[in-house]
């Protein structure tokens, strides 16, 4: 019954997008204010699609095995916040999410957009409501989440106990928040370029959404990594895996939006740039989910390999984004820009800082995608991997980091100061630091070296915007900048350090020996067998010490019954200046037990990072947001502080 | 913005998918094959795995005739079904030589008494060294070389009844 | 399902269904003790891609087969022979596949040649939008 009455929401779901696109079409033919009927049909649709979520969280949660995809997904012994996560750990439940955030996001967009012209906010509501048409008949036709299984059996196959941890609960849904909140940018740059109203104002609207939307993207990415690092037992966090790269993509369009975006709002200029952009960033995310779902490239993230289901993507993918395209061929004409830039001013900075974030996003694109085009056109199968990407586009993201110490300093317009005296500080500590690596580590890599030369300066230069004023009275925005920017030099001291700094130590060790990995001493105390709710494991006690400190760890080595899986679970303690990580693997014939065991020195401060560039784009959404609560309209004199900002 | 300029992130994209549709339209052979096809064997010497079984030397395989060479183990499961496929073609009179990757006396010696036993000789290799040698990526796998030790034919996967005319007729070419 | 093997390594995980139990390989899961040869040997090892799971190096897979192949590679490392042999002995019997490191054929030119071409293309792009003031 429940189940039904999901797909029932879905299918009525589906009319209402329908209708939606019916209303737009009528109000840009014939210019009938549609606002509040659409305003309806957005908020039911949402509520709809929200309701067909709920029944399948719900058919989860009771492991009801009548349902196919519980079925093929679960099992009755699963602990119960796997149970629910495991609605959205596989193909359809993962798409019906992607679907109900679609809507949803509609619904809050048509509720919530008075900043834009009705003519403008219709268009981007139509065209909302036919990226959700082509999703549901994808999901409808498809992926039915709902399809029965009759007789219904005992049990279910389980779900892959990889997934099997909380970071399922939250790197999918925080993912998918920003993929699907990058629809809305989409939708705003069509239906702006329909109504042919680029403008300062639709740049005001649309923020808040980019912003949103890519801060939840760099919070899911960032969680992804340390899933991934602690999940896979071998220390890494990124792995220039595909499905890695395509949430790497859309982020890296995203970024370069939304600073495209501050410039629009600001000057009215890069118009053709910023809608070009808000259509990649979204058809990136197509391209994504088309990716790991087609079964067209090898990755340990991707689902079920299906080529119809990966057919029917690329159709709505090559109809959307192509649409789009040829919307911008047609409408690129009438889009005016202004005079050019200064060399020196904020908007050069922005337009350098887009050009570097593109070709990043170009390399990513072309080095994931480049062994298949190899093999269609000479048949040569090739491989590009963590050796090709680190290369080349590590330089170019130290290249970049340079340049965002010096942009947020620029003024719009033209700069007159004198910049770089304002640099001399971090430049100094940056070469400080250069200086330490060379005496100090004489054998250090050159990337990383750089990298926490880079790492210096920006953590210096990135505050400079807060200096010469009160930074009490500073706009949230100003500060959100700070942080993000700040973010970036924390991570890039973690990236280094990791690289740099790590020891590792792979043995076999009998219990009660004893094993140096750094300054640490780590004994191999005993391994007993222990069991969980749905699983046996061996459990290996280490006791390490540096002298000072004094901690015991346990790895697991576990076996899941069904589907029947080993995995590590690896040991990790964090301490102030790093992380001792543990993975116990399995016995030789002489009794004794393999050991991996790493000291990573500051590698949290990736993560770290990451998570301080999300805060940074949060202060910067909240002060926004917290303009639009006060009504004010930009004035002259608050674009004049920008220049300051 | 010149027509050419506004109108090439579309072309673009109908190179994109153009490629991605010839992607999805071939099926994708997601098996590494072996490059030393038309190439020597490499030189090897296996120890023996079972007392009242030869081992194998790469010599054997380059005695004037043709030969199968069949890579398995015990613990593989497709392993058990094709076994009964290779008995097939040893009464077709093929001379099916054996390498056991990774596997225990005992065990096999379980396993060819429960699923017959069509191999004139069985190489041990319990680290994958000469699988690996071979361009070999997992098992089941079988070769074709001919009577001079040079691989013809790789056939990744479990030979089926259905493939044994067509594994004749390549050791017929091989002749 | 033909390769149990292959279909069920998509995950990182070892599937146990296609599991010999004979123990890993001596250098499998141990480092050389000459910490130089070691690091020469683990760079080595995160450029061969992995046989079974297909999206991680051999360094980073609990396969098996990705064990042996460490166990080679360090092997012939303490050996003396340098890692471009090795790669290129693996190369002869996998093809270029088997190398995250693009090699210095003609079909991995567009590689190097597309950062360059799409800096060149966007500061083409963006000409017009800034004015550089003589002086």
């Amino acid at each position: 019954m429940i189940a039904e009455t999901g797909l029932a929401a879905l299918w009525l779901a589906a009319a209402l997008a329908g209708l939606q696109f019916v209303l737009m079409m009528v109000a840009l033919r014939s210019g009938t204010d549609v606002r509040r009927a659409m305003r309806s049909v957005a908020l039911v649709q949402g509520v709809l699609t929200l309701i067909a979520f709920a029944a399948l969280l719900t058919v989860f949660a009771l492991s009801d095995m009548s349902v196919a995809l519980v079925f093929e997904n679960s099992s009755s012994a699963k602990p119960f916040i796997y149970k629910v996560a495991g609605a959205w750990g596989n193909h359809e439940g993962s798409m019906l999410m992607w679907v109900t955030i679609l809507a949803v996001a509609g619904a809050f967009v048509a509720l919530l957009a008075h900043r834009t012209s009705e003519r403008t906010t219709v268009a981007a509501l139509g065209a909302q409501a036919i990226l959700a048409l082509g999703f549901y008949a994808f999901l409808l036709i498809a992926s039915n989440p709902f399809a029965r299984l009759w007789p219904a059996p005992p049990d279910g196959q389980g779900l892959n106990p990889l997934l099997q941890d909380p970071g399922l609960a939250f790197h999918p849904p925080t993912l998918y928040l920003g993929y699907v909140g990058l629809s809305v940018a989409f939708s705003f740059a069509v239906g702006a370029l329909l109504t042919g109203e680029v403008d300062s104002r639709l740049a005001r609207a649309m923020r808040p959404w980019v912003l949103g939307a890519w801060v939840l993207l760099t919070l899911g990415i960032t969680a992804g990594s340390y899933w991934a690092y602690y999940e896979l037992g071998w220390g890494g966090y990124w792995f220039w895996d595909p499905v890695e790269n395509a949430s790497l993509m859309p982020w890296l369009a995203a970024t370069a939006l939304l600073h495209s975006i501050n410039v629009l709002a600001a000057r009215g200029a890069l118009k053709a740039w910023t809608m070009m952009l808000a259509v990649i960033a979204f058809s990136m995310s197509m391209v994504g989910t088309f990716l790991v779902r087609s079964g067209i490239l090898t990755s340990v993230h991707a689902f079920a390999i299906d080529p119809e289901r990966g057919t029917f993507l690329l159709a709505l993918l090559a109809i959307y984004v192509g649409a789009a395209f040829i919307l911008f061929a047609i409408r690129a004409p009438a889009l005016k820009e202004g005079a050019p830039f200064e060399l020196v001013s904020r908007e050069t900075g922005l337009v350098v800082n887009n050009l570097i974030l593109s070709v990043v996003l170009g390399i990513v694109f072309v080095g994931t995608l480049y062994p298949l085009f190899v093999e269609a056109v000479s048949g040569e199968k090739i491989s590009v991997g963590a050796p090709y990407f680190d290369a080349v586009a590590g330089p170019l993201a130290l290249l970049l980091a340079m340049l965002v110490g010096i942009g947020p300093l620029l003024a719009w317009r033209r700069e007159r100061r004198p910049v770089l005296k304002r640099l001399q500080i971090p430049a100094l500590l940056g070469i400080t630091v250069l200086a330490i690596t060379i005496i100090l580590w004489r054998d250090m890599h050159i990337l990383p070296r750089l990298g926490l030369t880079v790492a210096a300066y920006l953590a210096a230069a990135s505050i400079l915007p807060l200096t010469g004023r009160n930074p009490l009275r500073a706009p949230l925005a100003t500060w959100g900048m700070v942080v993000a920017h700040f973010g970036i030099a924390v991570a890039l001291v973690g990236m280094a350090a990791n690289a740099a700094f790590s020891s590792e130590t792979l043995a076999v060790a009998q219990p009660g020996e004893i094993l140096t990995v750094g300054p640490w001493s780590v004994q191999l105390a005993s391994v007993t067998p222990t069991a969980g709710k749905n699983w046996t494991a061996v459990e290996a006690e280490l006791r390490a010490s540096d002298g000072p400190r004094l901690v015991t760890l346990e790895p697991e080595s576990r076996y899941y019954p069904n589907p029947p899986t080993e995995t590590n679970e690896s040991a990790i303690r964090t301490f102030w200046n790093g992380q001792l990580y543990t993975v116990v693997g399995k016995q030789d014939q002489n009794g004794g037990w393999q050991l991996r065991l790493w000291w990573k020195p500051f590698v949290t401060l990736i993560w770290a990072g990451g998570a301080l560039i999300a805060i940074g784009g949060a202060l910067a959404l909240l002060g926004r947001l917290w303009r639009l609560v006060w009504r004010r309209r930009p004035r002259a004199e608050e674009w004049r502080q920008e220049r300051y900002a | 913005m010149s027509r050419a300029l506004r109108f090439a992130p579309f072309a673009l994209l109908v190179l994109i998918i153009g490629a991605l549709v010839w992607r999805l339209s071939t099926p994708t052979d997601t098996n590494v094959h072996s490059t030393l096809e038309g190439k020597p064997v490499p030189a090897f010497s296996l120890a023996p795995i079972l007392p009242n079984k030869p081992a194998l030397d790469s010599s054997d395989l380059a005695t004037g005739q043709p030969h199968l060479l069949n890579i398995f183990a015990s613990w593989c499961i497709p392993c058990v079904t094709e076994v009964k496929v290779l008995q097939t073609l040893k009464a077709h009179g093929v001379a099916v030589e054996g390498i056991a990757v990774r596997d225990r006396p005992g065990d096999l010696s379980e396993f060819l008494a429960r699923n017959g036993d069509p191999y004139e000789r069985i190489g041990s290799d319990p680290q994958s060294q000469v699988q690996i040698s071979l361009g070999s990526s997992g098992v089941p796998e079988s070769f074709v070389v001919d009577g001079k030790g040079v691989i013809r034919y790789q056939q990744i996967g479990p030979i089926d009844r259905a493939d044994v005319p067509m594994i004749l007729a390549k050791l017929e070419q091989a002749r | 399902m033909r390769r149990l093997v292959m279909v069920l390594a998509l995950i990182a995980a070892a599937p146990l269904l296609a599991d010999s139990d004979l123990p890993p390989a001596y250098w499998s899961n141990r480092q050389l003790p000459d910490p130089k040869q070691e690091a020469r040997a683990e760079a080595l090892m995160e450029q061969i891609r992995c046989l079974v799971c297909q999206g991680q190096s051999i360094a980073d897979s609990d396969a098996e087969l990705a064990g042996d192949m460490r166990d080679l590679v360090r092997r012939r490392i303490a050996a003396g022979q340098n890692p471009a042999e090795i790669r290129g002995w693996l190369i002869q019997r996998y093809g270029t596949w088997i190398s995250y490191k693009p090699t210095d054929e003609p079909a991995a030119w567009p590689l190097w040649l597309a950062p360059l071409a799409l800096l060149l293309v966007g500061a083409w792009l963006v000409r017009r939008r800034i004015r550089v003031r003589g002086g």
